[in-house]
């Protein structure tokens, strides 16, 4: 069964109850979040809010549309078409713009729950933005490659086993296990 | 493939049909949403990143320090069939059966733990148990977690938490589902209002489907819809609140059945049993609805040559991936209505013992 509001696959079938009425919905999975989302916030249901919920005017929204992200090179329009990031780094790219979203997804904009173990006598990590940084430099050993700049390409994988080895590092002190180091293979052109 | 033969002959964790509430509550489940913080989302990764992601997460959860026995299952070398068998046991999503590219599935042998690969998210990490039991479920996969977490570095972010492809996972990446059987609120046409009092407490409710895209029997999944700027077990007991709740409109409908119309109920399970042991020819949809009609029968002692497990055991083998490799050939749509309906005569002729 197909999507109702698009080709793909209908993957969500939700059963309206309503006004004591039974209604089938058939959609997609981008488009049932959509649905839910909406049906959910549906108190204040605002027209103007645009697919986002970020009110914006229509230039305003193709100017936000054309931010990319440095490092998986997503546009904010690519996102907001298929409904799915990049990469870790758009958190922090393209906080601004889905600050809205998310406070709408989620009624909250603050992660409260489980945070990653670390040892007690190091500072709990901001984030893992040092390690996102390598899907950036992954893509320049591609453009490095392409335009046969092979000695800019091994400096970019020397900084990327850096970055994994300073990870790795880390995780030593962290558990006192050895565990196989995720360093890079030279194959990836 | 002989992990996945071994399986057709048990019944998986969540059709076990034991543990606390197990008359009404099917199964728990929780399911966490992470990603590798060096590799973009399955979506963006070119084949190469995915099979690196794949290589890499494989080889790690299949030497966890703790040596979790876990077997690795690679999806994407699976066919139609396979794949399928591991939707009906909820191994792995449909969305990851049907997508495409290097992806596989860690499985424990007790068949509570699957560990997706490049499904939505790099890892999805799910725990299942039979009955209501969401707190030993957290207990377990938070364990796992965690030790997931000493050998492999999760996207995370101190402001958004654990970092998803989509928005509506981001922060705990938690899903907390509860299977409940609810057919005395169906009959009773009282479903709805619970539904919409559950969706005014922001939970979703899905059916749960078979073949196709109907919705079959009379199980639906309650589950939490926001997963950020509350804790696990916030999110958990959001879940586990309501469904003492939901347990006792149900038993309070079955009591009500019972007791103001005992003949035309009792009517309705004989011969929803009726036509599960005489049906020349039944198509899943409908074999769920019926099997869901005696379950109910069989708990309020209307049938008495019957066991609950008897009927959780069809409500999996009768599915179609079972079917065919229970009977070991590849089946159209005819022939498998064909087959499953010689299947319940055998099974039940037989008096519940081996129909296989």
């Amino acid at each position: 069964m197909r999507c109702q509001q698009c080709d793909k696959q209908a993957m969500f079938h939700i059963t309206e109850l309503e006004t004591g009425e039974v209604r089938e919905v058939h959609l997609c999975e981008d488009h049932a979040r959509n649905y839910l989302n909406q049906s959910e916030g549906a108190s204040q249901p605002s027209e103007s809010a645009g697919p986002l919920g970020v009110a914006q005017t229509a230039e305003e929204l193709s100017e936000l549309d054309q931010k990319v992200c440095e490092m998986c090179g997503i546009t904010f329009f690519e996102f907001r078409n298929q409904g799915r990031l990049g990469c870790p780094h758009d958190y922090v790219q393209f906080e601004q713009e889905l600050e809205p979203l998310i406070a709408n997804i989620h009624g909250a904009v603050e992660h409260t729950g489980r945070r990653p173990q670390r040892p007690s006598d190091s500072e709990l990590p901001e984030s893992t933005e040092s390690l996102t940084q390598v899907i950036g430099l992954r893509k320049g050993i591609r453009e490095a490659v392409e335009q046969e700049d092979y000695e800019r390409a091994g400096a970019l994988r020397d900084q990327i086993n850096k970055v994994l080895d300073n990870w790795h590092a880390e995780q030593q002190t962290a558990d006192g296990t050895d565990s196989a180091q995720p360093s890079e293979s030279p194959s990836n052109s | 493939m002989i992990k996945l033969d071994s399986l057709t002959n048990s019944i998986g964790e969540w059709l076990k049909g034991t543990g606390p509430e197990s008359d009404i509550v099917m199964s728990s489940r929780v399911r966490l949403a992470r990603n590798l913080a060096q590799y973009p989302f399955v979506g963006r990764a070119s084949d190469q990143e995915r099979g690196e992601v794949q290589q890499f997460l494989r080889s790690r959860l299949m030497q966890l320090p703790s040596r979790l026995p876990l077997d690795y299952v690679d999806v994407g070398g699976l066919g139609e069939l396979d794949r399928q068998f591991l939707v009906e046991r909820q191994l792995i999503s449909r969305e990851h059966a049907e997508a495409a590219g290097s992806r596989g599935v860690a499985i424990d042998t007790h068949e509570q733990l699957s560990l997706m690969i490049n499904e939505e998210d790099h890892l999805r990490i799910q725990c299942v148990h039979s009955g209501l039991d969401l707190e030993s479920v957290w207990r377990q996969i938070s364990a796992v977690d965690d030790e997931i977490e000493t050998v492999v570095p999760y996207a995370f972010h101190s402001r958004w938490g654990y970092l998803t492809a989509c928005p509506t996972n981001v922060g705990t990446g938690i899903r907390v589902s509860v299977m409940l059987h609810l057919p005395a609120l169906v009959i009773t046409r009282q479903i709805d209002k619970v539904f919409r009092s559950l969706h005014k407490i922001s939970l979703a409710v899905r059916g749960l489907y078979g073949e196709g895209s109907q919705a079959f029997g009379d199980f639906y999944q309650i589950s939490n819809q926001t997963t950020l700027g509350k804790t696990e077990q916030e999110l958990i007991a959001q879940v586990a609140d309501v469904v003492p709740v939901l347990i006792d409109y149900e038993r309070r409908a079955r009591d009500f059945l019972v007791r103001e119309t005992e003949q035309n109920i009792h009517d309705q399970v004989s011969r929803a049993y009726g036509i599960l042991r005489t049906a020349q020819t039944i198509s899943a949809e409908e074999t769920m609805q019926l099997l869901s009609r005696v379950r109910m029968g069989v708990l309020l002692g209307l049938l008495d040559d019957v066991d609950v497990s008897d009927v959780n055991l069809l409500l999996v083998r009768t599915q179609p991936a079972h079917l065919q490799k229970l009977r070991g050939v590849e089946l159209d749509t005819k022939d498998r209505n064909i087959e499953r309906a010689r299947f319940l005569r055998k099974y039940f002729e037989s008096g519940s013992a081996e129909a296989n």
